[in-house]
């Protein structure tokens, strides 16, 4: 559905994008991750036809971007970062405008507008002017704009970024609701967004792939396994001994440090089993210690980015 | 074409639901009746005294009033175009809205035709608005309506050759005052090159009524079509819409 093959983008001396290579199947939802400026949003504008790449090619629906833009842009639905829309024009008036410009007749577009209006439930906001509307709704009226004559790609660059927490949740819902049916490529730098919407993951630095695999990956930045913090009172060489017979633990660091209120801090490391915190409560409270503290450890983009980029440049042993 | 068709309605659209298009419209007609009631009085005085003494000069409705406001209205043009053109492309580009039209499947041609004839629409209706003023007159008098049509008919043309310019000249910034500005000192520039044809060597002197906007123009109040005329604007239209078409893809290229 999207193949992107050595895409290299310049701008003067600066490299945005370095031989990116990935590819995405009908009804998969990509999250497309990287930091402020690891060239996200420049290969989006490559596979909406914004610009050309310097070299390399991208395929969406087997049509080169560049070769064949009309039948590529027209199997695409793109959200821009800014959420750029006519903010004099009334929502369904866009939309309408947005399916005309699009190709569509003006009774189809007029068809099309009512759907995506209700798609994303913008409907009871037809008649306003969209520089009236929040930014959730505003966001919203960006999605029915990509929606409009139902392409079977979308592109959404940060369609989060700027909700207040419920708002996002609903977009994501809203996102998640396309899997299977669309093939969605959604950018984001939050991580639990992207691990909790997205089917596959491709990780982007400096403009260079640094991972690509299925959303487990960004929990410990290596493919599975998970971590879990454990407070304890009690001896810390004991606890360490019992909390490493626990089954399914496979390492037990403690903390030298004292913690505040008392008993040790330590890092476990388990497998991908979720019943092992249940068991180190279990063993911890059982055995006669206090356990004030057991939480799971979700790694941050930046320890991922950290752990990925330094394991690459060591000689890839972790990566594989 | 439905992608044109569509630009064009949102163009047009946007004028009347923006001030700008009523601004511009109320601020030409306050001018243009200006002219046009200073024109009625001067050509009253005028004939007054010719019936007195019609030895003095010979008057004439075609060319001392309607020829002379058709003129003013192309001065007056010549500073509102800019300003109804200015928004087109130059705050697409700011707000970022260029990003997403691109990206629709639809050709940069389509955009850029669909603002220039939404655009040339618009002046079309401050031309016609005049009509009023010859309205005004016409109870009173015997009109020539065949030299006041070829007389508005090159004026049609005249803000066409304008839009298409300062449309070129939004083209190439993101800041509206710039595209108006630009637009606005070149067209006067290329209005009134002609006039310097006297003052210089003849062979240059051509070259200089032969890009003049004004020169070209100067025929039509006549009541004359020039083929020469015609070709400088159909031409001078296709050059900068094929210039608006072409920095917009390098824009492309380069962003």
């Amino acid at each position: 559905m999207i193949e992107v093959r050595d895409l290299t983008k310049r701008f003067g001396a600066t490299v945005a994008v370095d031989r990116l290579n990935f590819t995405l199947d009908q009804g998969e939802i990509l999250g497309f991750l990287g930091p402020n400026g690891a060239g996200k949003t420049t290969t989006m504008r490559i596979l909406t036809g914004f610009f050309p790449p310097t070299s390399g090619q991208a395929f969406i629906n087997g049509r080169d971007v560049v070769e064949e833009p009309m039948p590529a842009r027209r199997a695409v639905g793109y959200l821009p970062e800014s959420v750029p829309l006519y903010v004099d024009m009334r929502v369904e008036e866009y939309l309408r405008f947005v399916g005309e410009a699009k190709g569509l007749a003006p009774a189809e577009a007029k068809r099309e507008a009512g759907r995506c209006m209700a798609a994303v439930g913008v409907d009871q906001r037809a008649r306003q002017l969209i520089k009236q509307l929040s930014k959730g709704y505003r966001q919203r009226v960006g999605l029915a704009q990509a929606l409009m004559g139902d392409p079977p790609v979308l592109i959404l660059d940060e369609p989060t970024i700027g909700l207040d927490p419920g708002q996002i949740v609903e977009i994501r819902s809203l996102i998640r609701g396309f899997a299977g049916s669309k093939t969605v490529v959604l950018s984001s730098h939050i991580l639990p967004e992207v691990a909790a919407t997205c089917s596959k993951v491709v990780i982007i630095n400096q403009g260079r792939l640094v991972a690509e695999g299925p959303p487990e990956l960004l929990r410990t930045g290596r493919g599975g396994g998970n971590s879990l913090k454990v407070r304890a009172s009690g001896p810390a060489e004991g606890l360490t001994g019992l909390l490493e017979e626990v089954p399914g633990v496979e390492s037990v660091a403690c903390s030298l440090e004292e913690a505040p209120g008392g008993g040790c801090w330590f890092t476990v490391e388990t497998g991908v089993d979720d019943q092992v915190a249940s068991r180190v409560a279990k063993a911890v409270v059982e055995a006669g210690h206090a356990l004030s503290e057991l939480s799971p450890v979700t790694a941050s983009l930046e320890d991922v980015f950290m752990q990925l980029t330094t394991s690459e440049t060591s000689g890839g042993e972790e990566a594989a | 074409m439905r992608a044109f068709l569509a630009i064009y309605k949102r163009e047009l659209t946007a004028y009347f639901h923006s001030p700008v298009a009523y601004v511009v419209l109320v601020c030409f007609l306050a001018i243009s009746g200006y002219f046009f009631y200073a024109g009625v009085s001067f050509y009253s005085l005028a004939s007054l005294q010719v019936m007195q003494n019609p030895m003095m000069m010979e008057l004439n409705l075609q060319t001392h009033l309607i020829a002379q406001m058709v003129s003013s209205a192309a001065v007056i043009l010549l500073f509102g175009t800019p300003l109804l053109t200015m928004r087109l492309l130059a705050e697409e580009k700011k707000s970022g809205t260029i990003e997403l039209l691109l990206s629709y499947p639809l050709g940069d041609a389509s955009v850029v035709m669909g603002k220039f004839f939404a655009a040339w629409t618009v002046s079309a209706i401050l031309v016609a608005a005049t009509w009023l003023q010859l309205a005004l007159l016409a109870p009173m008098t015997e009109m020539p309506w065949r030299t006041i049509m070829v007389s508005y008919g090159g004026l049609l043309l005249l803000c066409g050759a304008m839009v298409s310019f300062s449309l070129w000249t939004s083209s190439l910034t993101e800041s509206q005052l710039v595209a108006a500005f630009l637009g606005f000192l070149a067209l006067l520039l290329l209005w009134a090159v002609g006039w310097a044809a006297p003052l210089v060597q003849p062979s240059l002197g051509e070259l200089l009524k032969g890009l003049s906007l004004g020169s070209h123009f100067q025929n039509f109040p006549k009541g004359l079509v020039d083929t020469t005329d015609l070709a400088y604007f159909v031409l001078f239209m296709g050059l900068f819409l094929f210039l608006s078409i072409r920095t917009l893809e390098a824009k492309r290229w380069k962003a």
